[in-house]
Protein backbone atom coordinates (compact mmCIF):
# COMPACT_ATOMS: atom_id res chain seq x y z
CA UNK A 1 0.00 0.00 0.00
CA UNK A 2 1.46 3.45 -0.87
CA UNK A 3 1.61 6.27 1.41
CA UNK A 4 -1.55 7.17 3.95
CA UNK A 5 -1.76 11.11 2.45
CA UNK A 6 -4.50 12.22 1.40
CA UNK A 7 -3.52 15.21 -1.34
CA UNK A 8 -4.01 18.84 -0.24
CA UNK A 9 -5.24 19.28 -4.38
CA UNK A 10 -8.42 17.27 -3.58
CA UNK A 11 -11.28 19.42 -2.70
CA UNK A 12 -15.14 18.77 -2.18
CA UNK A 13 -16.72 15.64 -2.26
CA UNK A 14 -13.74 13.94 -3.72
CA UNK A 15 -11.47 14.82 -0.40
CA UNK A 16 -13.86 13.39 1.88
CA UNK A 17 -14.21 10.30 -0.75
CA UNK A 18 -10.48 9.96 0.04
CA UNK A 19 -10.62 11.37 3.12
CA UNK A 20 -13.04 7.86 4.39
CA UNK A 21 -10.52 5.93 1.71
CA UNK A 22 -7.72 6.65 3.67
CA UNK A 23 -9.25 5.48 6.97
CA UNK A 24 -10.61 2.00 5.15
CA UNK A 25 -6.66 1.52 4.07
CA UNK A 26 -5.66 1.57 8.04
CA UNK A 27 -8.17 -0.56 9.29
CA UNK A 28 -7.71 -3.19 6.95
CA UNK A 29 -3.97 -2.96 8.16
CA UNK A 30 -4.67 -2.81 11.70
CA UNK A 31 -7.25 -5.97 11.43
CA UNK A 32 -5.40 -7.69 9.28
CA UNK A 33 -3.56 -8.30 11.97
CA UNK A 34 -5.81 -10.73 13.50
CA UNK A 35 -6.72 -12.87 10.61
CA UNK A 36 -8.63 -15.74 13.15
CA UNK A 37 -10.89 -13.08 13.64
CA UNK A 38 -11.73 -13.86 9.91
CA UNK A 39 -12.77 -17.39 11.01
CA UNK A 40 -14.89 -16.27 14.12
CA UNK A 41 -16.59 -14.32 12.05
CA UNK A 42 -17.50 -16.60 9.51
CA UNK A 43 -18.78 -18.68 12.03
CA UNK A 44 -20.76 -16.25 13.92
CA UNK A 45 -22.16 -15.09 10.63
CA UNK A 46 -23.11 -18.81 9.58
CA UNK A 47 -24.84 -19.35 13.09
CA UNK A 48 -26.89 -16.26 12.76
CA UNK A 49 -27.58 -17.07 9.22
CA UNK A 50 -28.67 -21.03 9.67
CA UNK A 51 -31.24 -19.62 12.60
CA UNK A 52 -32.86 -16.88 10.78
CA UNK A 53 -33.17 -19.76 8.03
CA UNK A 54 -34.71 -22.33 10.48
CA UNK A 55 -37.31 -19.71 11.96
CA UNK A 56 -38.48 -18.90 7.92
CA UNK A 57 -38.83 -22.71 7.78
CA UNK A 58 -41.06 -22.56 10.98
CA UNK A 59 -42.79 -19.97 10.13
CA UNK A 60 -43.25 -21.26 7.14
CA UNK A 61 -44.51 -25.15 8.06
CA UNK A 62 -47.02 -23.65 9.67
CA UNK A 63 -48.53 -21.11 7.02
CA UNK A 64 -48.35 -20.80 3.28
CA UNK A 65 -47.28 -16.53 3.41
CA UNK A 66 -47.44 -14.15 6.18
CA UNK A 67 -49.12 -11.37 5.63
CA UNK A 68 -48.78 -11.44 1.65
CA UNK A 69 -45.14 -12.43 1.74
CA UNK A 70 -44.34 -15.70 0.00
CA UNK A 71 -41.04 -17.13 1.32
CA UNK A 72 -38.91 -16.27 -1.70
CA UNK A 73 -39.85 -12.47 -0.87
CA UNK A 74 -38.74 -13.35 2.90
CA UNK A 75 -36.28 -14.25 1.95
CA UNK A 76 -35.09 -11.40 0.03
CA UNK A 77 -36.13 -9.23 3.20
CA UNK A 78 -33.77 -11.43 5.31
CA UNK A 79 -30.87 -11.20 3.10
CA UNK A 80 -31.12 -7.23 2.91
CA UNK A 81 -31.47 -7.74 6.66
CA UNK A 82 -28.09 -9.21 7.08
CA UNK A 83 -25.95 -6.71 4.44
CA UNK A 84 -27.44 -3.84 5.64
CA UNK A 85 -26.59 -5.27 9.36
CA UNK A 86 -22.76 -5.98 7.60
CA UNK A 87 -22.84 -2.58 6.74
CA UNK A 88 -23.82 -0.75 9.83
CA UNK A 89 -21.27 -3.37 11.95
CA UNK A 90 -18.15 -2.79 9.43
CA UNK A 91 -19.25 1.16 9.15
CA UNK A 92 -21.33 2.71 11.31
CA UNK A 93 -21.12 1.07 14.48
CA UNK A 94 -17.86 0.94 15.35
CA UNK A 95 -17.53 4.54 14.66
CA UNK A 96 -20.23 5.74 16.76
CA UNK A 97 -19.39 3.41 19.70
CA UNK A 98 -15.88 5.23 19.80
CA UNK A 99 -17.27 8.45 19.84
CA UNK A 100 -19.19 7.93 22.67
CA UNK A 101 -16.37 6.95 24.50
CA UNK A 102 -14.53 9.36 22.73
CA UNK A 103 -16.75 12.06 24.18
CA UNK A 104 -17.36 10.53 27.97
CA UNK A 105 -12.87 10.41 28.44
CA UNK A 106 -12.40 13.78 26.33
CA UNK A 107 -10.34 12.35 23.97
CA UNK A 108 -12.11 14.00 21.35
CA UNK A 109 -10.22 16.83 21.12
CA UNK A 110 -7.57 14.91 19.00
CA UNK A 111 -10.25 14.52 15.87
CA UNK A 112 -11.46 18.55 16.35
CA UNK A 113 -8.62 19.99 16.32
CA UNK A 114 -7.73 18.28 12.83
CA UNK A 115 -7.90 20.34 9.62
CA UNK A 116 -10.99 18.56 8.03
CA UNK A 117 -14.43 18.36 9.07
CA UNK A 118 -15.57 16.90 12.15
CA UNK A 119 -18.51 15.26 11.96
CA UNK A 120 -16.56 13.57 8.84
CA UNK A 121 -13.76 12.72 10.45
CA UNK A 122 -15.47 10.89 13.46
CA UNK A 123 -17.96 8.66 10.95
CA UNK A 124 -15.38 7.60 8.46
CA UNK A 125 -11.86 6.94 11.18
CA UNK A 126 -13.22 3.05 12.40
CA UNK A 127 -13.73 0.03 10.27
CA UNK A 128 -14.29 -3.26 10.66
CA UNK A 129 -13.21 -5.03 7.37
CA UNK A 130 -13.91 -8.61 8.66
CA UNK A 131 -17.75 -7.99 9.57
CA UNK A 132 -17.63 -7.17 5.85
CA UNK A 133 -18.29 -10.75 4.93
CA UNK A 134 -22.08 -10.31 6.72
CA UNK A 135 -22.24 -7.77 4.09
CA UNK A 136 -21.07 -10.64 1.27
CA UNK A 137 -23.11 -13.64 2.62
CA UNK A 138 -26.32 -11.03 2.76
CA UNK A 139 -25.47 -10.49 -1.07
CA UNK A 140 -25.83 -14.15 -2.18
CA UNK A 141 -28.88 -14.88 0.00
CA UNK A 142 -30.32 -11.68 -1.61
CA UNK A 143 -29.37 -13.44 -5.33
CA UNK A 144 -30.69 -16.66 -4.10
CA UNK A 145 -34.03 -15.12 -3.45
CA UNK A 146 -34.26 -13.50 -6.09
CA UNK A 147 -33.67 -16.64 -8.45
CA UNK A 148 -36.38 -18.34 -6.44
CA UNK A 149 -38.70 -15.53 -6.67
CA UNK A 150 -41.37 -15.17 -9.25
CA UNK A 151 -41.61 -12.64 -10.92
CA UNK A 152 -38.32 -10.65 -13.01
CA UNK A 153 -36.55 -7.87 -11.61
CA UNK A 154 -36.02 -4.88 -14.58
CA UNK A 155 -33.46 -2.32 -14.73
CA UNK A 156 -35.83 -0.04 -13.16
CA UNK A 157 -36.83 -2.24 -9.96
CA UNK A 158 -32.83 -2.72 -9.59
CA UNK A 159 -31.82 0.69 -9.56
CA UNK A 160 -34.49 1.52 -7.23
CA UNK A 161 -33.39 -1.46 -5.18
CA UNK A 162 -30.11 0.67 -5.22
CA UNK A 163 -31.42 4.25 -4.65
CA UNK A 164 -33.55 2.57 -1.57
CA UNK A 165 -30.46 0.55 -0.08
CA UNK A 166 -28.28 3.08 -0.16
CA UNK A 167 -30.67 6.06 1.23
CA UNK A 168 -31.76 3.07 3.84
CA UNK A 169 -27.73 3.28 4.84
CA UNK A 170 -27.69 7.09 4.48
CA UNK A 171 -30.94 6.76 7.35
CA UNK A 172 -29.44 4.54 9.35
CA UNK A 173 -26.15 6.24 10.05
CA UNK A 174 -28.01 9.04 11.16
CA UNK A 175 -30.14 7.41 13.06
CA UNK A 176 -26.73 5.98 15.07
CA UNK A 177 -25.40 9.60 15.36
CA UNK A 178 -28.26 10.95 16.21
CA UNK A 179 -28.16 8.71 19.19
CA UNK A 180 -24.56 9.03 19.71
CA UNK A 181 -24.56 12.71 19.38
CA UNK A 182 -26.97 11.96 23.28
CA UNK A 183 -23.49 11.14 24.74
CA UNK A 184 -22.84 14.78 25.06
CA UNK A 185 -25.43 15.36 27.26
CA UNK A 186 -25.46 11.98 29.23
CA UNK A 187 -22.68 9.96 30.15
CA UNK A 188 -23.76 5.97 30.34
CA UNK A 189 -24.47 5.22 26.69
CA UNK A 190 -23.35 1.90 26.39
CA UNK A 191 -26.74 0.32 26.44
CA UNK A 192 -27.49 1.93 23.10
CA UNK A 193 -25.97 -1.13 21.12
CA UNK A 194 -27.83 -3.70 22.93
CA UNK A 195 -30.94 -1.84 22.50
CA UNK A 196 -30.28 -1.27 18.76
CA UNK A 197 -29.05 -4.32 18.03
CA UNK A 198 -32.29 -5.22 19.43
CA UNK A 199 -34.55 -2.97 17.66
CA UNK A 200 -32.85 -3.83 14.62
CA UNK A 201 -34.15 -7.78 14.38
CA UNK A 202 -37.79 -5.93 13.99
CA UNK A 203 -36.59 -5.89 10.41
CA UNK A 204 -36.04 -8.84 9.50
CA UNK A 205 -39.94 -9.20 8.74
CA UNK A 206 -41.38 -6.56 6.47
CA UNK A 207 -42.53 -3.68 8.77
CA UNK A 208 -45.73 -3.69 7.39
CA UNK A 209 -46.64 -6.76 9.89
CA UNK A 210 -46.56 -4.50 12.62
CA UNK A 211 -49.61 -3.16 14.26
CA UNK A 212 -49.88 1.12 13.28
CA UNK A 213 -47.88 2.63 16.17
CA UNK A 214 -44.61 0.16 16.21
CA UNK A 215 -44.96 0.50 11.98
CA UNK A 216 -44.82 3.85 12.69
CA UNK A 217 -41.52 3.92 15.09
CA UNK A 218 -39.97 1.43 13.06
CA UNK A 219 -40.37 4.04 9.80
CA UNK A 220 -40.12 7.10 11.37
CA UNK A 221 -38.14 7.00 14.36
CA UNK A 222 -36.23 3.75 13.94
CA UNK A 223 -35.69 3.87 9.87
CA UNK A 224 -35.83 0.24 9.74
CA UNK A 225 -38.72 0.09 7.59
CA UNK A 226 -37.06 2.71 5.00
CA UNK A 227 -33.26 0.74 5.51
CA UNK A 228 -34.99 -2.69 4.76
CA UNK A 229 -38.93 -3.01 3.67
CA UNK A 230 -38.36 -0.02 0.87
CA UNK A 231 -35.40 -1.83 -0.78
CA UNK A 232 -37.34 -5.13 -0.63
CA UNK A 233 -40.47 -3.85 -1.67
CA UNK A 234 -38.68 -2.47 -4.58
CA UNK A 235 -37.60 -6.14 -5.37
CA UNK A 236 -40.33 -7.84 -5.24
CA UNK A 237 -42.74 -5.13 -7.31
CA UNK A 238 -44.33 -3.58 -4.09
CA UNK A 239 -42.84 -0.08 -4.28
CA UNK A 240 -44.64 2.87 -5.58
CA UNK A 241 -42.76 5.64 -6.72
CA UNK A 242 -44.41 8.13 -4.00
CA UNK A 243 -42.39 6.01 -1.45
CA UNK A 244 -39.27 6.17 -2.47
CA UNK A 245 -39.51 9.70 -3.26
CA UNK A 246 -40.59 10.04 0.60
CA UNK A 247 -37.25 7.99 1.45
CA UNK A 248 -35.26 10.47 -0.55
CA UNK A 249 -36.78 13.63 1.27
CA UNK A 250 -37.20 12.14 4.45
CA UNK A 251 -33.51 11.24 4.26
CA UNK A 252 -32.15 14.69 3.49
CA UNK A 253 -34.56 16.06 6.19
CA UNK A 254 -33.09 13.59 8.40
CA UNK A 255 -29.00 14.56 7.65
CA UNK A 256 -29.46 18.27 8.28
CA UNK A 257 -31.00 17.34 11.09
CA UNK A 258 -28.47 15.26 12.38
CA UNK A 259 -25.91 18.10 11.08
CA UNK A 260 -27.62 20.80 13.21
CA UNK A 261 -27.75 18.10 16.28
CA UNK A 262 -24.44 17.65 16.06
CA UNK A 263 -23.18 21.27 16.13
CA UNK A 264 -25.25 21.51 19.01
CA UNK A 265 -23.28 18.60 20.83
CA UNK A 266 -20.37 20.12 19.83
CA UNK A 267 -20.97 22.96 21.34
CA UNK A 268 -21.75 21.04 25.32
CA UNK A 269 -18.14 19.50 24.72
CA UNK A 270 -15.61 20.77 27.24
CA UNK A 271 -12.66 18.65 26.55
CA UNK A 272 -10.36 16.52 28.75
CA UNK A 273 -7.78 19.24 29.27
CA UNK A 274 -10.15 21.92 29.91
CA UNK B 1 -9.00 -16.64 76.83
CA UNK B 2 -12.44 -15.84 75.98
CA UNK B 3 -13.95 -15.64 72.88
CA UNK B 4 -16.93 -13.50 72.00
CA UNK B 5 -19.46 -15.35 69.73
CA UNK B 6 -21.87 -13.42 68.19
CA UNK B 7 -25.54 -14.70 68.60
CA UNK B 8 -26.24 -16.28 65.53
CA UNK B 9 -29.86 -15.85 64.88
CA UNK B 10 -29.67 -17.37 61.34
CA UNK B 11 -27.92 -19.94 60.01
CA UNK B 12 -24.58 -18.48 58.57
CA UNK B 13 -25.20 -19.60 55.22
CA UNK B 14 -28.75 -18.00 54.75
CA UNK B 15 -27.15 -14.95 56.28
CA UNK B 16 -24.68 -14.39 53.75
CA UNK B 17 -27.49 -14.69 51.35
CA UNK B 18 -29.25 -12.43 52.40
CA UNK B 19 -26.43 -9.94 53.26
CA UNK B 20 -25.49 -10.07 49.42
CA UNK B 21 -28.75 -9.51 48.29
CA UNK B 22 -29.12 -6.63 50.45
CA UNK B 23 -26.01 -5.46 49.06
CA UNK B 24 -27.59 -5.99 45.53
CA UNK B 25 -30.52 -4.19 45.95
CA UNK B 26 -28.93 -1.45 46.98
CA UNK B 27 -26.07 -1.46 44.34
CA UNK B 28 -28.69 -2.42 41.15
CA UNK B 29 -31.57 0.25 42.70
CA UNK B 30 -28.51 3.18 42.21
CA UNK B 31 -28.19 1.98 38.39
CA UNK B 32 -32.17 2.42 37.24
CA UNK B 33 -32.20 4.45 34.42
CA UNK B 34 -29.51 1.88 33.13
CA UNK B 35 -31.63 -1.03 34.24
CA UNK B 36 -34.44 0.22 32.77
CA UNK B 37 -32.89 1.02 29.28
CA UNK B 38 -31.56 -2.49 29.21
CA UNK B 39 -35.10 -3.89 30.11
CA UNK B 40 -36.49 -1.46 27.62
CA UNK B 41 -34.51 -3.30 25.08
CA UNK B 42 -35.02 -6.30 25.62
CA UNK B 43 -38.74 -6.20 25.06
CA UNK B 44 -37.72 -5.86 21.02
CA UNK B 45 -37.81 -9.26 20.94
CA UNK B 46 -40.29 -10.88 22.89
CA UNK B 47 -42.73 -8.12 20.70
CA UNK B 48 -41.03 -9.49 17.30
CA UNK B 49 -42.40 -12.83 18.14
CA UNK B 50 -45.40 -11.94 19.12
CA UNK B 51 -46.31 -10.27 16.46
CA UNK B 52 -45.15 -12.36 13.83
CA UNK B 53 -46.88 -15.59 15.27
CA UNK B 54 -49.91 -13.50 16.06
CA UNK B 55 -50.05 -12.84 12.12
CA UNK B 56 -49.71 -16.52 11.40
CA UNK B 57 -52.19 -17.88 14.15
CA UNK B 58 -54.29 -14.92 12.57
CA UNK B 59 -53.67 -16.17 8.87
CA UNK B 60 -54.85 -19.73 9.96
CA UNK B 61 -58.12 -19.00 11.38
CA UNK B 62 -57.10 -17.78 14.41
CA UNK B 63 -54.53 -20.65 16.28
CA UNK B 64 -51.37 -22.06 15.63
CA UNK B 65 -50.22 -24.65 17.76
CA UNK B 66 -52.70 -24.32 20.04
CA UNK B 67 -52.34 -20.98 20.70
CA UNK B 68 -54.78 -17.99 19.78
CA UNK B 69 -53.40 -14.71 19.28
CA UNK B 70 -54.73 -13.43 22.48
CA UNK B 71 -52.66 -16.75 24.37
CA UNK B 72 -49.53 -15.65 22.35
CA UNK B 73 -50.06 -12.48 24.18
CA UNK B 74 -50.10 -13.98 27.40
CA UNK B 75 -46.96 -16.33 26.33
CA UNK B 76 -44.88 -13.50 25.49
CA UNK B 77 -46.06 -11.36 28.00
CA UNK B 78 -45.26 -13.53 30.68
CA UNK B 79 -42.06 -14.75 28.37
CA UNK B 80 -40.70 -11.03 29.77
CA UNK B 81 -40.68 -11.63 33.68
CA UNK B 82 -39.10 -15.61 32.93
CA UNK B 83 -36.44 -13.44 30.68
CA UNK B 84 -35.29 -11.44 33.62
CA UNK B 85 -35.20 -14.36 36.11
CA UNK B 86 -33.19 -16.04 33.58
CA UNK B 87 -30.34 -13.25 33.89
CA UNK B 88 -27.77 -14.96 35.70
CA UNK B 89 -23.49 -14.44 35.53
CA UNK B 90 -22.92 -14.82 31.90
CA UNK B 91 -20.01 -17.26 30.94
CA UNK B 92 -18.46 -14.51 28.83
CA UNK B 93 -17.50 -13.10 32.66
CA UNK B 94 -15.26 -15.69 33.64
CA UNK B 95 -12.37 -14.90 31.34
CA UNK B 96 -12.58 -11.56 33.03
CA UNK B 97 -12.55 -12.96 36.27
CA UNK B 98 -9.65 -15.74 35.76
CA UNK B 99 -7.61 -13.18 33.97
CA UNK B 100 -8.07 -9.96 36.25
CA UNK B 101 -7.44 -12.74 38.86
CA UNK B 102 -11.03 -11.66 40.58
CA UNK B 103 -11.45 -15.53 41.47
CA UNK B 104 -8.69 -15.18 43.47
CA UNK B 105 -10.71 -12.57 46.18
CA UNK B 106 -13.77 -15.13 46.01
CA UNK B 107 -11.36 -18.05 47.08
CA UNK B 108 -10.89 -16.30 49.93
CA UNK B 109 -14.19 -16.41 51.21
CA UNK B 110 -15.22 -19.69 53.80
CA UNK B 111 -18.15 -20.55 50.87
CA UNK B 112 -18.52 -22.09 48.01
CA UNK B 113 -18.39 -18.79 45.15
CA UNK B 114 -21.97 -19.89 43.17
CA UNK B 115 -23.02 -18.77 46.25
CA UNK B 116 -21.99 -15.41 46.00
CA UNK B 117 -23.26 -15.17 42.07
CA UNK B 118 -27.02 -17.00 43.44
CA UNK B 119 -27.10 -14.45 45.90
CA UNK B 120 -25.81 -11.49 44.20
CA UNK B 121 -28.48 -11.96 40.49
CA UNK B 122 -31.32 -13.61 43.44
CA UNK B 123 -30.82 -9.75 44.96
CA UNK B 124 -30.91 -7.90 41.96
CA UNK B 125 -33.91 -9.95 40.37
CA UNK B 126 -35.90 -8.25 43.30
CA UNK B 127 -35.24 -4.48 41.86
CA UNK B 128 -35.60 -5.89 38.08
CA UNK B 129 -39.31 -7.79 39.03
CA UNK B 130 -40.36 -3.87 41.04
CA UNK B 131 -38.91 -2.22 37.82
CA UNK B 132 -40.73 -5.10 35.04
CA UNK B 133 -44.58 -4.39 36.57
CA UNK B 134 -44.77 -0.98 35.08
CA UNK B 135 -43.92 -2.79 31.58
CA UNK B 136 -46.26 -5.25 32.31
CA UNK B 137 -48.92 -3.57 32.96
CA UNK B 138 -48.01 -1.36 29.30
CA UNK B 139 -47.73 -4.60 27.61
CA UNK B 140 -51.27 -5.79 28.90
CA UNK B 141 -52.79 -2.99 27.92
CA UNK B 142 -51.30 -2.93 23.96
CA UNK B 143 -51.39 -6.46 23.35
CA UNK B 144 -54.50 -7.83 25.36
CA UNK B 145 -52.87 -10.90 26.74
CA UNK B 146 -55.68 -14.05 27.08
CA UNK B 147 -54.41 -15.17 30.74
CA UNK B 148 -56.62 -17.17 33.21
CA UNK B 149 -54.61 -18.38 36.12
CA UNK B 150 -55.88 -20.83 38.89
CA UNK B 151 -53.93 -20.34 42.11
CA UNK B 152 -52.22 -24.03 41.83
CA UNK B 153 -51.16 -22.23 38.45
CA UNK B 154 -49.89 -19.20 40.34
CA UNK B 155 -47.73 -21.44 42.94
CA UNK B 156 -46.08 -23.99 40.54
CA UNK B 157 -44.91 -20.53 38.50
CA UNK B 158 -43.50 -19.33 41.18
CA UNK B 159 -42.08 -22.44 42.16
CA UNK B 160 -40.69 -22.61 38.91
CA UNK B 161 -39.30 -19.22 38.49
CA UNK B 162 -36.73 -20.43 41.39
CA UNK B 163 -35.85 -23.93 39.09
CA UNK B 164 -35.55 -21.72 36.22
CA UNK B 165 -33.24 -19.28 38.20
CA UNK B 166 -31.10 -22.64 39.51
CA UNK B 167 -30.72 -24.48 36.71
CA UNK B 168 -29.47 -21.41 34.23
CA UNK B 169 -27.54 -20.14 36.67
CA UNK B 170 -25.28 -23.66 37.13
CA UNK B 171 -25.32 -25.19 33.82
CA UNK B 172 -23.85 -21.47 32.87
CA UNK B 173 -21.54 -21.63 35.59
CA UNK B 174 -20.16 -24.67 34.47
CA UNK B 175 -20.51 -23.82 30.48
CA UNK B 176 -18.37 -20.49 31.94
CA UNK B 177 -15.46 -22.72 33.78
CA UNK B 178 -14.44 -23.87 30.45
CA UNK B 179 -11.90 -20.73 30.30
CA UNK B 180 -10.45 -22.86 33.05
CA UNK B 181 -8.89 -24.55 30.13
CA UNK B 182 -9.41 -22.42 27.06
CA UNK B 183 -10.23 -19.30 26.11
CA UNK B 184 -10.97 -20.13 22.64
CA UNK B 185 -15.04 -20.52 23.37
CA UNK B 186 -16.37 -18.14 21.83
CA UNK B 187 -17.95 -20.56 19.07
CA UNK B 188 -18.88 -23.13 21.67
CA UNK B 189 -20.91 -20.27 23.91
CA UNK B 190 -22.42 -19.28 20.17
CA UNK B 191 -23.14 -23.07 19.67
CA UNK B 192 -25.04 -23.29 23.21
CA UNK B 193 -27.06 -20.11 23.24
CA UNK B 194 -28.80 -21.04 19.94
CA UNK B 195 -29.50 -24.45 20.81
CA UNK B 196 -31.42 -22.73 23.72
CA UNK B 197 -33.07 -20.09 21.76
CA UNK B 198 -34.15 -22.72 19.62
CA UNK B 199 -35.27 -25.59 22.07
CA UNK B 200 -36.46 -23.73 25.43
CA UNK B 201 -39.77 -21.94 24.29
CA UNK B 202 -37.50 -18.44 24.06
CA UNK B 203 -38.19 -18.94 20.77
CA UNK B 204 -41.81 -19.96 20.32
CA UNK B 205 -44.00 -22.43 22.60
CA UNK B 206 -42.33 -25.71 21.88
CA UNK B 207 -45.71 -26.91 20.84
CA UNK B 208 -45.53 -25.20 17.35
CA UNK B 209 -41.74 -26.88 16.44
CA UNK B 210 -41.55 -29.81 14.76
CA UNK B 211 -41.98 -32.94 16.56
CA UNK B 212 -38.11 -33.94 16.43
CA UNK B 213 -37.56 -30.64 18.03
CA UNK B 214 -39.89 -31.44 20.64
CA UNK B 215 -38.59 -34.66 21.34
CA UNK B 216 -34.67 -33.32 21.24
CA UNK B 217 -35.87 -30.43 23.94
CA UNK B 218 -37.33 -33.12 26.21
CA UNK B 219 -33.87 -34.27 26.56
CA UNK B 220 -32.42 -30.98 27.55
CA UNK B 221 -32.12 -28.83 30.13
CA UNK B 222 -33.44 -25.53 28.61
CA UNK B 223 -37.57 -26.09 28.46
CA UNK B 224 -37.57 -26.04 31.97
CA UNK B 225 -35.72 -22.92 32.70
CA UNK B 226 -38.46 -21.02 30.11
CA UNK B 227 -40.80 -22.93 28.49
CA UNK B 228 -42.47 -25.01 31.67
CA UNK B 229 -42.81 -21.80 33.98
CA UNK B 230 -44.44 -19.87 31.06
CA UNK B 231 -46.47 -23.22 30.27
CA UNK B 232 -47.60 -23.53 33.65
CA UNK B 233 -49.24 -19.83 33.84
CA UNK B 234 -50.65 -19.58 29.95
CA UNK B 235 -51.48 -23.16 29.14
CA UNK B 236 -53.86 -25.60 30.45
CA UNK B 237 -51.64 -28.23 32.29
CA UNK B 238 -52.67 -30.95 34.25
CA UNK B 239 -51.65 -30.94 37.69
CA UNK B 240 -49.66 -34.48 36.83
CA UNK B 241 -47.67 -32.37 34.32
CA UNK B 242 -47.50 -29.42 36.89
CA UNK B 243 -45.74 -31.96 38.93
CA UNK B 244 -43.83 -33.53 36.78
CA UNK B 245 -42.33 -30.16 35.85
CA UNK B 246 -41.47 -29.15 38.87
CA UNK B 247 -39.80 -32.65 39.43
CA UNK B 248 -37.91 -32.25 35.58
CA UNK B 249 -36.48 -29.08 37.69
CA UNK B 250 -35.85 -30.66 40.53
CA UNK B 251 -33.72 -33.17 38.82
CA UNK B 252 -31.69 -30.77 36.88
CA UNK B 253 -31.02 -28.84 39.40
CA UNK B 254 -29.44 -31.65 41.04
CA UNK B 255 -27.62 -32.51 37.78
CA UNK B 256 -26.31 -28.93 37.60
CA UNK B 257 -25.39 -28.76 41.25
CA UNK B 258 -23.13 -32.06 40.58
CA UNK B 259 -21.41 -30.72 37.46
CA UNK B 260 -20.77 -27.36 39.65
CA UNK B 261 -19.09 -29.26 42.11
CA UNK B 262 -17.04 -31.39 40.13
CA UNK B 263 -15.66 -29.35 36.99
CA UNK B 264 -14.87 -26.57 39.86
CA UNK B 265 -13.12 -28.67 41.93
CA UNK B 266 -10.96 -29.90 38.83
CA UNK B 267 -11.17 -26.68 37.15
CA UNK B 268 -9.60 -24.56 40.25
CA UNK B 269 -6.65 -26.68 40.21
CA UNK B 270 -5.53 -25.34 36.89
CA UNK B 271 -6.10 -22.15 38.23
CA UNK B 272 -2.96 -19.81 39.23
CA UNK B 273 -3.27 -15.72 39.37
CA UNK B 274 -1.16 -13.00 40.03
CA UNK B 275 -1.76 -11.70 43.60
CA UNK B 276 -3.32 -8.23 43.27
Amino acid sequence: MGPLTVRDRDRGPLRSVALAWTFVRIGAMTELQYRVNFFIQIFQTMIMVGTALAVLALVFSHTKELDGWSSAELLVVMGIHVLMGGIIRTLIQPNMIRLIEDVREGKLDYALTKPEDAQLLVSVRDIRIWQFVDVLVGAVILVVAIARHDGEVGAGAATAFAVALLLGAVMIYCFWMILTIGAFWIVRMEFIVELFEGVYQAGRWPVTIYPGWLRASLTFLVPIGFAITVPAQSITGRLNWPTLVGAAVFAIVLFALTRVLWRMGLRRYSGASA
Amino acid sequence: MVVAVRPRRLPAILDFYLTVMRTAVQEQFQYRAANYAYMIGMLAEPVIYLVVWSTVANAQGGEVGGYTASQLAAYYIVWTLVRNINIVFTPNGWEWRIREGELSGMLLRPVHPIHYDLAYFAGWKVVVVVMWLPLAVVLTAVFRPDLTVSPVEAIVFSVSLLGAYLIRSMFLWVLGMITFWTTRVAALYELYFTAELLLSGRLVPLSLMPPWAQTLADFLPYRWTFGFPIEALVGDLETSELLFGLGMQAAWTLAGAVLVALVWRRGIRRYSAVGN
